[in-house]
């Protein structure tokens, strides 16, 4: 099973940034919670009893029948990985952060592609979830879905006539679906509109997070946008809800990217020529001012600025220049300093193998 | 980088005392900083998604002021989680939970959702009948707002419709 391609290489479907709008709507995800009816919640689990619905899922996921649904998919016990490579499943968002707290017991199953990722024992037996470039929901939710039925064949759900699939946390009961959507909104963020734009979207059972999920910063100034309701609208309902509030504030951060290019040229444009200074000539660079500047280069590219460097590297680079993946590379643990050094190094060796940025003046 | 004391996980609690003018880090994830219960930062927030559902809960639940870990209120026979347990955690053990917590867990629900009722995706294998109640619902919803606006003859064809759904799923078929 080709897993050392999963941790070894910072490239996912994902980060190819070939999907629409992928400029500014970085990447589309969907995600739905399912659970085997009669066996007990994951946080409840023994050892063994983990492993038991491992393997039961592993049957699912290898029934012929349900092949054409699934597809190629390769099963990682997470605790066949190092910590530094089960990291970087999480760096790369194939898998979730909860999946590395006991790790003994959790397992994921990866697509060749690394568009799907299934969940074993993360806060529910499965969680299933596809993630797409650019504004792509419908076609994540369809893969999602088409999966699921695949799995069903086989598998047992817990599900409920009246509450749906019935989910650890009932947060997520009913359709077991956070649809979620990964936007660069730099732009609102220079002209300080970001605020606005987020009450609107609390106002509308929408939540904003930062790169990582729950409680994470927007570094990079990428934020997540996701449903919360789950229980009393359908999946199309949650996700065309979704789509049109995310066309709204695509609109909004192109108008406000074009104000500023308009208005305040020279500023804008010092501001991306020098971040690209930077990473391409520093020799110390933390993660906080690396993410800042590949923000300022992302923005760069995008009011086509900058040419000769793709959005599809910056994706990567914001994977690689995070410490498990540095570490995992140079083959060594590393202190602050170091992973600060090697970080440099990393990013000066990527701008080399790329042409010279030209002016589009 | 990652926890200098137990190497697996991200460090995300960063520490600079400065002792005598001699400055010394160091790097923590927060499960081993609360273990080290470095001074000052005993305290966490406690503000994620579970505890705040156990707040939610308080009103119904937690009224009589049974503590969180203790076997209190209802039991679940299947996985013997009681509701005290559920109120603590915000998780619950299996799916049989559902229906033995149901009178708590639909004013929970409302208030999370603002609905009790589940109208998205029902599996196929499992949701054979489930689908046709669906259908039939979704159709008699139809006749009657038919029926109100007087349009008797689209009611005619929606009644149809219904008994023969009625039908299948008497014959139990798949429609």
């Amino acid at each position: 099973m080709p897993i050392d391609g999963k941790v070894s290489s910072a490239n996912s479907r994902w980060m190819n940034s070939d999907g629409p709008d992928a400029g500014i709507v970085v990447s589309s995800r969907i995600r739905i919670a399912r659970n085997l009816a009669g066996v007990p919640f994951p946080h409840l689990l023994e050892q063994e009893q983990s492993i038991e619905v491992i393997d039961k899922i592993r049957e699912a996921l290898e029934n012929k029948e349900a092949a054409d649904n699934i597809g190629n998919m390769s099963l990682i016990l997470m605790n066949d990985l190092s910590p530094f490579e089960r990291q970087i499943l999480v760096d790369k968002h194939l898998i979730s952060q909860e999946l590395l707290n006991n790790f003994q017991s959790k397992a994921a199953a990866i697509r060749d592609d690394e568009a799907v990722t299934i969940m074993i024992n993360e806060e529910d037996h499965l969680r299933i979830q596809c993630l797409l470039s650019g504004q792509c929901l419908k076609e994540a939710w369809k893969v999602t879905d088409n999966i699921d039925d695949g799995l069903e064949k086989t598998l047992d759900y817990a599900f409920s006539e009246k509450l749906g699939y019935l989910t650890s946390c009932p947060t997520n009961t009913g359709t077991g679906l956070r649809a979620s959507v990964m936007l660069h909104l730099t732009g609102l963020k220079i002209i300080s509109q970001l605020s606005g734009v987020f009450d609107a979207i609390s106002k509308l059972g929408l939540t904003v997070r930062g790169l990582y999920g729950e409680g994470t910063e927007a570094l990079g100034d990428l934020f997540q946008i996701s449903n919360q309701i789950t229980l009393g609208q359908s999946e199309e309902e949650i996700i065309s809800n979704l789509i049109s509030i995310t066309r709204q504030i695509l609109a909004q951060e192109q108008e406000a990217r074009q104000v500023l290019y308009r208005e305040r040229r020279e500023i804008v444009e010092d501001r991306v020529y020098r971040a690209y200074g930077i990473l391409k000539c520093a020799r110390i660079l933390t993660l906080d001012e690396a993410m800042r500047l590949l923000s300022d280069l992302r923005l760069g590219i995008g009011l086509k600025i900058i040419s000769g460097v793709q959005d599809k590297l910056i994706n990567e680079l914001m994977v690689k220049i995070k410490p498990a993946f540095l570490i995992k590379i140079t083959g060594q643990d590393m202190s602050k300093r170091g992973l600060d050094i090697a970080r440099a190094d990393l990013i000066r060796k990527e701008f080399e193998n790329k042409s010279s940025a030209k002016g589009s003046e | 980088m990652f926890c200098e004391k137990c190497k697996q996980r991200p460090a995300t609690v960063h520490i600079t005392e400065i002792i005598n003018g001699q400055k010394q880090e160091t790097h923590l994830c927060e499960i081993c900083a609360k273990e080290v219960k470095i001074q000052g930062f005993g305290f966490f927030p406690q503000m994620n998604l579970n505890k705040f559902m156990a707040g939610l809960l308080d009103g119904d639940f937690n009224s009589g002021g049974y503590s969180q870990t203790s076997t209190t209120g209802k039991v679940c026979e299947k996985c013997g989680v009681s509701e005290g347990q559920f109120a603590g955690k915000g998780l619950l053990g299996c799916s049989e939970c559902y229906p033995c917590f149901e009178e708590k867990m639909l004013p929970l629900l409302r208030r999370i959702h603002g609905n009790t009722r589940h109208v998205g995706k029902i599996p196929e294998r499992k949701g054979g009948r489930a689908r046709l109640v669906k259908e039939i619902e979704v159709n008699k919803r139809q006749l009657k707002e038919a029926v109100s606006r007087e349009e008797f003859e689209i009611a005619a064809q929606l009644r149809d419709k219904i008994r023969l759904l009625e039908k299948n799923l008497e014959e139990g078929g798949e429609g």
